[in-house]
């Protein structure tokens, strides 16, 4: 059933590659793009930022690495139930920016920052917040698959067990529940007691989305989730991603423009910390309006 | 040519043989030091055939000397003379014998020299009795007399004799189950009572009510002993009433209570099945019984339930604090010149002479703590010192004080061995530091701190030097744990292994008759240590091998 689906969608990359001119605007020459233009069908033409209703806002927005100024004056909104993706060369700040979405770096000492995210309206660096909470709410997952050491059931039970869930018919359903969204479920389900440290990469990656979106987060945060994968587990991940942007507001950093184009709705480009264009994908990506942007999804870039 | 040997040392052939000569010494080193204490300690227990012999003395007379061949060396005759003799030349071969039957000769040892001994022999009647009192003794036995009257001397006498001991004993255990348990109790109760009313004098003038009580107690507790020490008076009737007439190897015939007697066996006459019972006998005697003779016969338990109950009690004291100070350490505090100047500090106290540790320990433990708890909470016992005097618990405190810095590198380690993306993932799912501390890492750094322990433990029962301080005695009269309350005595003074080699090795008054119990002590210590060591490797791989994909991060 999973195997199928995911002829499907390759057979459906191949021919609409053949196409491109369709999505190209007319009056433009045609550019050599890093890219398979193609799969730029897939998303929604029709998408505007402005349209959008936001889940989370970044006004003035400014990290330091001790001297080093890391995201330079960012401002951004992030829309609800729809995939944005980071792009960029290496060390432009788009891990960097969506770390500070979970504020997974209040645990580097030298960091310091300014300006404000709001989430729903809610500053989440305002002292008041409970960073443990807002973790539930905006959930990760990282380059690197990275089960803990447990059986692959504990592994997903993980975050509901923090929360006090100790019903063993309530984490039952939960597990499968989360399983099944993170279409693991057909290959694991006959070895949920087993250490998760035994399956391969692309189904450990698969276990921690799972592990994310059991405590049911709003916003799912993905740092280059498929990266160390091989294609076909890269492409289970980003059917995946598919699958759960109708539920979850996902942002994903990527450094794959294919992966950008194939799975996003909204697209920024950032470069040295600074975010250069942000709009919907196939605008960016057929039409950018900046030069460097243009240069970067050409691979004229460098 | 040269050529050759440049290329050869090129090649990092003569490194190889560098290394590998360096390791093969260390593992000779290593199995000969436990061979050689293996050999001398086991040895120890076999029993070894008594010769008999003629011998002429210096003065010429000749005399008959029994005894085991315990050395044999070949010595220089000028170190052996007086005056005079400084220029003969030449080697003269001699003999140590034990010829035990101190409290005849004077000695149990004695050098004979080869050229003088004639007429040697193996008589299978000669039998060496084990003594509780003066060591073994070596002769013939003629004779038993039961209550003033001579039993007939007959074949059956050894088979009497023998049966004879075996009831001995158990009037023997009898009485040394009242003196030890029950009068031990009954004092230990009366003490009780006395300190009871003791405190009374101390908060002010007792009520009647009280003292009538206490005084009624005491009567109680003293009819109890009373009734105790007529009982142990009939006992020792029984005991006293019968002894062997023994003959000693010069024609002498003297008398020996039985109630001194341990055990007697003719080891001449014994088959190596006898031999080799014998032998575990002996080997159990030392593992499970006390010592007698100022510790040179009998067993050695004592020092290892007070090796094991002190590293048990260290134990459970220098893991919490250890593995709390690490926790803290690597994950709560700032890291910074403060952490950076701790972490060197702790890693030198490591390395600390122990004895230093003894020290600290007698003044800060037992002088001021101690001192201070006997003010508070026993100050009815004073001037006597309850804790203010060297014990197990300030022993057991002195070691985890001088192990803890091992528990705390061992964890620490440990910890940074997690790696960070374990870490966030545990946090990103909304988990505090501390619920992701408890819930992953300290799983995962269980090995550590495990191997941490262990090694803490094998070092602790191997120290000798700060214990002399602060709690072990040559001979403790009763064990830290018994069935009096509170059952386990803290304050109380223990034996312990490493400090009973000490002993018996230089501080008894007969060192070569207790030589190969030094050896067999050392070996049991080493033993202990290397199982110890060898279950630590066994738990850390296993939890390792658990975890050792999640490291790979």
């Amino acid at each position: 059933m999973q195997q199928s689906n995911i002829d499907d969608r390759m057979e459906m990359s191949e021919n609409l590659s053949d196409e491109p001119a369709t999505v190209l605007a007319p009056d433009k020459e045609p550019r050599t793009h890093a890219i398979n233009l193609g799969a730029l069908t897939q998303v929604d033409s029709r998408l505007t930022l402005a349209y959008e209703s936001m889940c989370i806002q970044v006004r003035d927005f400014n990290l330091y690495y001790a001297d080093n100024h890391a995201l330079k004056n960012i401002t951004m909104a992030i829309p609800q139930k729809r995939v944005t993706a980071f792009i960029g060369p290496s060390g432009c700040g788009k891990s960097t920016l969506l770390r500070c979405f979970n504020r997974m770096n209040d645990l580097i000492d030298s960091v310091h920052i300014e300006g404000t995210i709001y989430l729903d309206a809610q500053d989440i660096n305002d002292k008041s917040v409970n960073v443990a909470e807002l973790r539930r709410r905006v959930g990760m997952v990282f380059q690197k698959p990275n089960p803990f050491p447990k059986s692959i059931y504990e592994n997903v039970a993980y975050g509901l067990r923090i929360q006090g869930i100790k019903n063993r018919h309530i984490l039952d359903a939960a597990v499968e529940k989360s399983l099944k969204s993170a279409a693991l479920w057909n290959e694991v389900k006959d070895r949920l007691y087993e250490n998760a440290l035994g399956l391969s990469g692309g189904q450990q990656q698969r276990l921690v989305i799972a592990r994310a979106i059991a405590i049911e987060p709003e916003v799912l945060l993905l740092d280059e989730p498929a990266s160390a994968l091989d294609p076909i587990s890269t492409l289970k991940i980003e059917e995946l991603i598919y699958e759960l942007k109708s539920d979850y507001t996902i942002i994903i950093v990527t450094h794959n423009m294919q992966q950008a184009a194939r799975v996003s709705d909204f697209t920024a480009y950032m470069y040295m910390g600074e975010m250069i264009e942000y709009r919907d994908t196939s605008t960016l990506f057929t039409n950018p309006s900046k030069k460097m942007t243009e240069d970067y999804i050409t691979g004229r870039y460098g | 040519m040269n050529t050759g040997i440049k290329s050869w040392f090129d090649s990092g052939e003569p490194w190889i043989w560098l290394n590998a000569g360096a390791v093969s010494l260390s593992v000779i080193m290593v199995t000969g030091l436990v061979v050689l204490i293996a050999v001398r300690g086991l040895g120890h227990f076999w029993p070894g055939a008594i010769a008999v012999f003629d011998y002429q003395e210096q003065d010429g007379s000749r005399t008959q000397i029994m005894g085991e061949f315990v050395d044999h060396e070949q010595i220089a005759k000028k170190r052996l003379g007086g005056s005079g003799m400084e220029n003969i030349q030449g080697f003269i071969s001699r003999f140590l014998i034990k010829t035990g039957n101190r409290d005849f000769t004077g000695l149990d040892f004695r050098w004979v020299e080869e050229a003088s001994l004639a007429g040697l022999q193996y008589p299978e009647a000669v039998m060496l009795v084990e003594r509780r009192e003066w060591g073994n003794f070596y002769g013939y036995l003629r004779g038993i007399r039961d209550n003033g009257q001579d039993l007939s001397a007959g074949t059956d006498l050894w088979d009497t004799f023998q049966e004879y001991i075996r009831t001995s004993e158990v009037v023997f255990d009898q009485i040394r189950h009242i003196e030890k348990d029950r009068i031990g109790s009954t004092n230990y109760r009366m003490e009780r009572l006395r300190l009871e009313e003791r405190g009374l004098e101390i908060k002010g003038i007792p009520a009647p009510g009280q003292t009538s009580v206490i005084a009624a107690q005491r009567r109680q507790l003293q009819q109890e002993y009373d009734v105790l020490t007529v009982e142990l008076a009939r006992l020792y009737q029984i005991l006293n009433k019968t002894s062997i007439v023994a003959m000693l190897a010069d024609g002498r015939e003297i008398e020996i209570p039985l109630a001194r007697i341990v055990r007697a066996y003719r080891p001449n006459g014994m088959n190596l099945l006898q031999k080799t019972g014998f032998y575990f006998e002996k080997l159990w005697e030392f593992l499970a019984d006390e010592p007698r003779e100022a510790n040179t016969e009998g067993g050695i338990f004592p020092a290892i339930f007070g090796t094991v109950m002190m590293v048990i009690i260290m134990a459970i004291i220098v893991t919490p604090f250890g593995v709390i100070a690490a926790i803290y350490l690597h994950e709560y505090a700032k890291q910074g010149p403060l952490t950076r100047l701790i972490r060197i500090a702790v890693n030198n106290l490591a390395g600390v002479p122990s004895i230093v540790y003894g020290v600290f320990g007698l003044g800060f433990f037992v002088y001021f703590l101690g001192g201070r708890i006997d003010q508070l909470f026993f100050p009815e016992s004073l001037p006597a010192p309850t804790f203010g005097t060297p014990g197990l618990l300030w022993a057991s405190l002195t070691l985890a004080l001088l192990t803890v810095p091992v528990v705390i590198v061992a964890t620490e380690e440990g910890l940074s061995r997690v790696p960070r993306t374990i870490r966030e993932g545990s946090l990103a799912l909304g988990a505090t530091k501390f619920e992701t501390l408890w819930l992953t890492v300290l799983p995962m750094t269980a090995s550590a701190m495990m191997t941490g322990l262990i090694l803490a433990v094998a070092r602790a029962a191997g120290e000798v030097a700060p214990l002399m301080l602060v709690g072990v005695v040559k001979l403790a009269p009763s064990l830290p744990l018994d069935g009096n309350l509170p059952y386990l005595h803290l304050d109380r003074k223990f034996m312990h292994l490493g400090f009973h080699i000490y002993d018996v090795g230089f501080q008894s008054p007969n060192v070569e008759a207790a030589r190969p119990l030094v050896y067999s002590t050392a070996l049991l210590l080493v033993i202990i240590i290397i199982v110890l060591n060898l279950a630590a490797i066994r738990i850390r791989n296993r939890l390792r091998e658990k975890y050792r994909a999640a490291e790979q991060h």
